[in-house]
Order: structure tokens, then C-alpha cells, then sequence
């Protein structure tokens, strides 16, 4: 305590990294509202800020995390993938298909099926990547194209049925616990750990912040801006297609309308976490904390009961709400 | 002298187009090269195949000697050459310090250093003694920070020739000065530069050597030194008598009882404070100010682009409604925007579709608009001001500059106004559609239409029967047709002038 000057030093160092800081700070812009839901959530209801339910929020939202993931990587670069909530359904199905007796017929064993997941969620990457980067289709439309395709074929192939008996492996992820959380709350955060450390630490990462902020000037630096966006896609299939087990796991069975509407609440989640749909802007902790505001909303709106007629509408009106509150504490315009 | 570069006898064609015929072009170390040209005459495919964009059909490139890199060789041709392009070639929202060093960002064991990161760029720029902070968005850099900015960024790589493409094009007087003492500090420590420019007055400022280009072909090289500005403009129109733009002070003057058309009373607002001045039937006004000095915000909200905080705008005694464009229109006003690419066309759409876009309106019964009268509008607009196209459903955004700002100026004069508002009416066209803009200029005002003229261009100014001067958002002094270049300038700049 005696000791001022290392305090004087921390001041003025801070004064000088002031404008490197900024930025950063803009990251935060979130946490005020996330902190406003949390204290309104305690005064109403007194079950909400209990450690039960805080877990089950991220228990629950770990799905949706995971797609964010993927579909932020894909925005930064500039690009749109729509087809991520098809991905979410059929990947799953597809690996579950082949390991139940009631699917192919094939009933390989689990783990191959869990990797066929994964596996599938690639391919559909791959023939998205080849369809824009290569072909120079338009992102959005080739996308929106690919996610009808694949919910027909998962409707197709169940025959509108849900799958049921998957092995115990295929549920491991949300319902087996680590510390007290589901292991796919952890698996979430550290690929958001990873992700967001590449993106920043790593030039792969500052690539596709340069791809995104303007195309043309990556590839003069030197880029490989077609097989960077490539990759962007096949990254982002396979994060959907875990998160489509993730969410198998949670709801315990396959739907054949399993993601079905979820690419807007990932489009919100990322967009209230200050990604651009311009490209070239946007942090991984801004997207997560995108994802756990909604979270909250979603939990907060089931706790006080409102009828689940209206939750849609007064849903949309909390997406609308948090936007603009990013937008006017953050400053940025987010267009 | 050592040579930096030598191009011998490179041409390139697209299809049946001759872009470039046979040009030899050799730059000695040191040295800055001019490269004029009227638009289309080859200079940005002499540029590409410099730079290894594009390969040349015939002829070879070399540098100091050695063959060019092949095309392939990004890091080769890096090495040797860069070109600091009109367009911004920077990532927005990367920071300075990380768009020096992009895909290349200093590393510590696979992870980048950003400390380090900050400290090469800080060195870097320090060590061509650039004044930008670079924790700033490359996005938010200014013009000339941008370029700056680029320069350091080649001359990292190790480049020291330069090709600068039109490089003042966006930049105030101030800062165009700025950019000519930071070119010959660069010269001194061995930096070459090709520079382009549609302002021969530039040419004999900062260059040395000067080589013309006109329809593909080179028609002359010379030391700087050695040749006129009428030589030159020659060289550029391959006809003689250098520009010829009816200057006011050889006709009448407008007779002094005509009445204002235009009058502005106490007019504040962006960047400027009461401002009064009329504008009467036939006659010609000018505005010049530097890009600082407010007189394009004074034109725009005449135009109804912006509103005024106070005073009034008022056409044939009718005062305007605050920042209306629609009103203005109604009121007969028409108006060639600031910038052809943001304001004035939609690049995308056909010369018909832009050339009656503000006259819609009038067309038809209902608000229909037919596509063939579109194109006769269009067509007429075509014949009647010469512009060199196709046809009338081309595309606007394959018209060279020039005959882009004529199709803005079709459409301002499409509605019949009774003021034409023009805002840099010349700016990035060559001398001959300069001339034919300023013609109709006359044509209009013969017309009986009044017209203001506000431009960084002093020769637009030629056919004005006044220029008024604007400096820090007031008025300061009025010139009557027949001023000298000097003692406007001192007006502009707000120094004394001694010749």
C-alpha cells in the first residue's frame, strides 16, 4: 500500500493502451443487458438465480451455441450459410439411421455412427463451398436452396417418423455431467475458447476478418481467399452437425423437424452479439454472449408462464429490443 | 542513371479492342514519371501490366534489368512494384498497424505477437516518417493517411518503384501539397513513381519525365522540363489549341436590371454560416473554396440534399422548403452531384433508366413510366450531348467518366430547370469532355437558365461572370469575370499573393 509508484505506472500504461482498448470494450456492449435480464429474472421469479436453473439455461442452449459458432465464422468471411438448421436435423439422422435396427439395416457400431455425423456435416460444407467459391453462386440463395433440399431428404428418409433406440453414446453429450455442467456446455466453451484465440492469435483467423472486410485487398496480401472461405463452410457443417447431436441428446430422440426454424434465433444471437452481416467484423465472445441472452430470454419467458401462444411474439419483440440496445450502447451502427 | 523499370514495345488487346500498341516506357531511378492520357487511352492497361495484373501480348517488362517475375509470382512482382490505387485497397475494420502487415503478422510460437505487431508497424511508418497512430481502423483513415498508409505498406515489401493512379483525384490543396513534399522526400530516398493525373498542373510540379498516351498508342516522351502545357494538351487531343473553354470576361456582361432566379438570404448550415448571394436570369455564378472551405455543403443544400439551420433558399421569389430535394426539383432547380458514383448514377442501370430517373413524374398519365419513352428520353440525351455509348439501354457503369457526367448532366437538365446546380461538374474526366461539359455550360446559360459552378477546378470557373470565395464557411471576396489565377488563389488559400 505504501508502494504508489507501480499504481502511477498502471495509470499511465493504461492511458497510453487506451485506443487499443476501445474496441474492446465494444465486445461488452452485451453485458449491461445480459446483467438488467439477470436482475429483473431474480426479482420475478425467485426459483431463476438458482444454480439448477442457471445450469439447465446453458444446458439448453449449447445446441444453439455451437451453430452460432459455426455460422459467425461464416459471417465474419462475408459469406451467409442458411442451410446450418438443415445440417442440425440430418446429420444426426443420418448417423443414427445406420446404427438403429430400425433405420438402414446397416447398425454399425456407435462410434462410427457419431462420426458419420460429423462426417456428414463436412460433405454438406464441402458441396457449399464448391457451389459458391468454385461455381460463384450466390451464398444466400445456393443456401437457402441446400436447406430445403436437406429437410426434404430428412423427411424423406424418416418418413416424417422420429427416431428413437440410438445407443447411449449418441445422448453421452448432454446428459453426461463434468464439475456439475453437461459435457456439452464444456465442449461448447472451449470451442468458443479455441475459435475466438485462433481469431485472434492466429493468421488463419485474421484472414477471414480480411476476406470479410474487403476481398479483393486479402487476395492482393497474399490470401488464399477461395480455399480460406472453403474451409469457413466445412468448419461451420461440422459445428452444426454437432450441434445437432447435442441437441439429439438434450431432447432424447430425432425429429424430422429436429433444428427446424432455429437459423433465425442464430442469425439474432449472432447479430445482437455484433457480428456483421457485412463480414469482416464481430468477436467470439460477442456471439456468446449473443446466444446467452437469448438463453435467458427463452428461460426467463418459461418461468413466468406465459402462454406459449404468445411466446413467438413476445420473442421476436426481446430480439428487436436487445438489437437496439446493443446498437445504442455499443455505438456501432450494425448494418 | 540506372533504369527501374523498362517497358519495350508492350501492347495487349481484349478481343478486337487494341488496348495498348507497341509502348516503350523507361523510368530512371529516382525519378517521377508522368503518365497522361485522356480516359481510355491505356494508362490503367499500361498500369496492369506493370504491376502483373495482366501480361502483355507483345514486348517485355523489366526490372533494372531483370525479367519480369511471372504473372503467378504475387511475391515477386510485390517485391518490385505496388500501385496505389483511387480505390481504397485497405481492410475497413483491421487496425493500421495489422493491414501493414496482413497475412504476414509477426508470430511467437504459431500465435501472433501483437506487441510486436504494433512495434514493426510503429517502426515502419516512423521510419518513412508517417504520422498515422496505428490502433486506428484502416477504415477511418482520411484519404491521404490511406495512401500513406499504402505507400509504407509497398516500400515494406521492399518495392521502390511506386505507381501512383491519380492520386490527388480526392485530396484538398493543402493536403495535395503535403502529398508532393512527401513524393520528393521518398524520391530523395530512392523511391520512383509513376504518376497519373488528369491535372497537367501537377505534372510540371512534381514530375521529371512525362510520357502521353493517346488511343492505345504513346505519341510522346520527354523530360518535363522541355515540354509546354500546350504541347502537352496536344499530345493528349491530338489536335492543337490546348483547352478551349469560353471564358465570361469575352462576352456580355448580363444586363444589371435582369432579375435574381435564385437568391439565398443568410444561409447556415453544414460547415458554413450565412451566406447570401442571387443569381439572375443567363447568368453564371461560381463557388471556390478548398475542400475544407464549405462550398459544396452551400451547393448541396440549395440542391435540398442537406437542410439549412438558418435562412432561406428562394426560386423565382418562392421560398424552399428545408432540405427537400422534391421541392427543389418542383422549383427548377436541377443539380449534377459531388460524386457520379454515389450520388449521381445508379452504375448498374442503363443510361435510359438514369437519364429519366428524376423525371419519372412527368412521363406518363398514372406514374407510368414506359420503357420506350425512357429510351427516347435517353436517346435524345445521347445526341444532344454527345455522349459516346452504345446505345440507350447500355449500362451506365461501361461508359468512360466523361460521358458518365454527361448522362448527370442530361438528367439535372432533363426536368428544364431554371437553375442548374453543378458540384464539380469536370471532376476525373479528360480535357476533351471537360471542354464539352463547360459548352453546354454556355449553351445552358445562352438559354436563358442560370447556372452555379462550384469546383475545386479553377478552369471551371472560366465561364463564370462571377466567382464568389468561400473560406472557412464565409464568404470572403467575389471576382468578376477575367480574375487571375493568383489573386483567386491567395483568396482561396487566404494568403497574399505577389504575382
Amino acid at each position: 500500500m505504501t508502494d504508489v509508484l507501480p499504481g502511477e505506472r498502471r495509470a499511465t500504461l493504461s492511458a497510453a493502451k487506451k485506443s487499443s482498448r476501445i474496441p474492446r470494450l465494444r465486445e461488452l456492449a452485451l453485458l449491461p443487458a445480459l446483467a438488467v435480464l439477470l436482475i429483473i429474472g431474480a426479482v420475478v421469479n425467485e426459483s431463476f438465480l438458482t444454480a439448477s436453473n442457471l445450469i439447465s439455461i446453458l444446458g439448453a442452449s449449447a445446441a444453439l451455441a455451437l451453430v452460432v459458432l459455426g455460422e459467425s465464422l461464416v459471417l465474419i468471411s462475408g459469406k451467409f450459410d442458411l442451410s446450418l438448421e438443415s445440417t442440425v436435423g440430418i446429420a444426426p439422422a443420418v448417423g443414427a439411421l445406420l446404427v438403429i435396427p430400425s433405420g438402414f439395416g446397416t447398425e454399425w457400431p456407435a462410434f462410427a455412427g457419431i462420426a458419420v455425423i460429423l462426417v456428414v456435416g463436412a460433405v454438406i460444407g464441402v458441396f457449399n463451398g464448391f457451389l459458391i467459391v468454385k461455381l460463384k453462386l450466390n451464398a444466400f440463395i445456393v443456401t437457402l436452396a441446400m436447406l430445403i433440399i436437406l429437410r426434404g431428404l430428412l423427411v424423406g428418409a424418416t418418413e416424417g417418423k422420429t427416431l428413437f433406440d440410438m445407443p447411449e453414446a449418441f445422448f453421452t453429450l448432454a446428459t453426461a455431467t463434468f464439475i456439475g455442467l453437461p459435457i456439452s456446455v464444456w465442449l461448447a466453451l472451449i470451442l468458443y475458447g479455441l475459435v475466438g484465440f485462433g481469431l485472434r492469435y492466429h493468421r488463419v483467423g485474421r484472414s477471414l476478418y480480411a476476406i470479410g472486410g474487403n476481398r479483393e485487398a486479402a487476395r492482393a496480401a497474399g490470401i488464399n481467399t477461395d480455399r480460406i472461405s472453403w474451409l469457413v463452410f466445412v468448419v461451420a457443417g461440422v459445428l452444426a452437425a454437432l450441434g445437432g447431436l447435442v441437441l439429439t441428446g438434450y431432447v432424447g430422440a430425432i425429429n424430422a423437424s429436429q433444428g427446424d426454424g432455429m437459423i433465425f434465433q442464430v442469425f439474432a444471437a449472432a447479430v445482437i452479439g455484433g457480428i456483421s452481416l457485412d463480414g469482416g467484423r464481430g468477436t467470439m465472445f460477442g456471439a456468446l454472449t449473443g446466444v446467452l441472452l437469448l438463453a435467458v430470454v427463452e428461460n426467463l419467458l418459461t418461468l413466468a408462464q406465459v402462454p406459449s401462444f404468445w411466446t413467438q411474439a413476445v420473442f421476436g419483440g426481446i430480439i428487436l429490443v436487445s438489437l437496439m440496445l446493443a446498437r445504442f450502447t455499443g455505438g456501432k451502427p450494425q448494418t | 542513371m540506372t533504369t527501374v523499370v523498362e517497358a519495350v514495345d508492350v501492347g495487349r488487346r481484349y478481343g478486337p479492342t487494341v488496348a495498348l500498341a507497341d509502348v516503350s516506357l523507361t523510368v530512371a531511378a529516382g525519378e517521377s514519371h508522368a503518365l497522361v492520357g485522356r480516359n481510355g487511352a491505356g494508362k490503367s492497361t499500361l498500369v496492369t501490366i506493370l504491376t502483373g495484373l495482366s501480361k502483355p501480348d507483345t514486348g517485355v517488362v523489366t526490372f533494372g534489368g531483370e525479367p519480369a517475375p511471372p504473372l503467378g509470382d504475387r511475391e515477386g512482382w510485390r517485391s518490385k512494384v505496388a500501385c496505389v490505387y483511387q480505390h481504397s485497397t485497405v481492410i475497413p475494420h483491421l487496425t493500421v498497424a495489422e493491414n501493414l502487415f496482413i497475412n504476414r503478422q509477426p508470430t511467437r510460437r504459431g500465435v501472433i505477437s501483437w506487441s510486436r505487431l504494433r512495434r514493426d508497424a510503429r517502426e515502419l511508418l516512423d521510419s518513412w516518417r508517417v504520422a498515422v497512430e496505428v490502433d486506428q481502423p484502416a477504415g477511418e483513415l482520411s484519404v491521404e493517411d490511406r495512401q500513406l498508409v499504402e505507400i509504407a505498406r509497398a516500400l515494406s515489401y521492399g518495392a521502390r518503384f511506386i505507381v501512383l493512379d491519380e492520386p490527388t483525384a480526392q485530396l484538398d490543396s493543402d493536403a495535395i501539397g503535403r502529398l508532393f513534399v512527401r513524393m520528393r522526400e521518398l524520391q530523395d530516398a530512392g523511391v520512383t513513381f509513376l504518376f497519373i493525373s488528369h491535372h497537367l498542373q501537377e505534372v510540371y510540379e512534381v514530375c521529371q519525365a512525362v510520357t502521353v498516351l493517346r488511343d492505345a498508342r504513346q505519341v510522346l516522351t520527354a523530360p518535363v522540363a522541355e515540354v509546354t502545357r500546350t504541347q502537352l494538351i496536344d499530345a493528349m487531343t491530338g489536335e492543337s489549341g490546348g483547352l478551349t473553354v469560353v471564358d465570361a470576361a469575352s462576352r456580355d456582361r448580363v444586363a444589371a436590371d435582369a432579375a435574381d432566379v435564385l437568391t439565398v438570404a443568410g444561409l447556415s448550415g453544414d460547415a458554413f454560416t450565412d451566406i447570401s448571394f442571387g443569381l439572375r436570369r443567363g447568368e453564371v455564378l461560381g463557388i471556390a473554396g478548398s475542400n475544407a472551405s464549405g462550398k459544396h455543403q452551400v451547393a448541396e443544400t440549395i440542391y435540398g440534399l442537406r437542410a439549412p439551420t438558418a435562412g432561406v433558399v428562394e426560386v423565382g421569389g418562392r421560398s424552399l422548403p428545408r432540405g427537400d430535394v422534391k421541392a427543389a426539383l418542383r422549383a427548377g432547380i436541377g443539380c449534377v452531384p459531388r460524386d457520379r458514383h454515389h450520388q449521381g448514377l445508379v452504375l448498374g442501370m442503363s443510361i435510359a433508366d438514369n437519364s429519366a430517373m428524376s423525371i419519372l413524374d412527368r412521363m406518363g398519365s398514372a406514374g407510368l413510366a414506359a420503357p420506350g419513352a425512357r429510351a427516347a428520353v435517353a436517346t435524345k440525351a445521347i445526341a444532344e450531348y454527345d455522349i459516346v455509348a452504345a446505345g440507350a439501354d447500355q449500362p451506365t457503369d461501361a461508359l468512360s467518366g466523361g460521358n458518365q457526367q454527361k448522362v448527370v448532366l442530361a438528367r439535372a437538365l432533363a426536368s428544364d430547370p431554371s437553375v442548374l446546380v453543378l458540384i464539380n461538374p469536370t471532376a476525373g474526366v479528360d480535357v476533351k469532355s471537360k471542354e464539352a461539359l463547360l459548352g453546354q455550360v454556355e449553351r445552358v446559360r445562352a438559354e436563358g437558365k442560370a447556372v452555379l459552378i462550384v469546383s475545386d477546378e479553377l478552369d471551371d470557373l472560366r465561364p463564370c461572370d462571377r466567382v464568389l470565395v468561400l473560406r472557412a464557411g464565409t464568404l470572403v471576396a467575389e471576382h468578376e469575370a477575367g480574375w487571375s489565377v493568383g489573386d483567386l488563389v491567395a483568396d482561396i488559400e487566404g494568403v497574399a499573393s505577389d504575382d
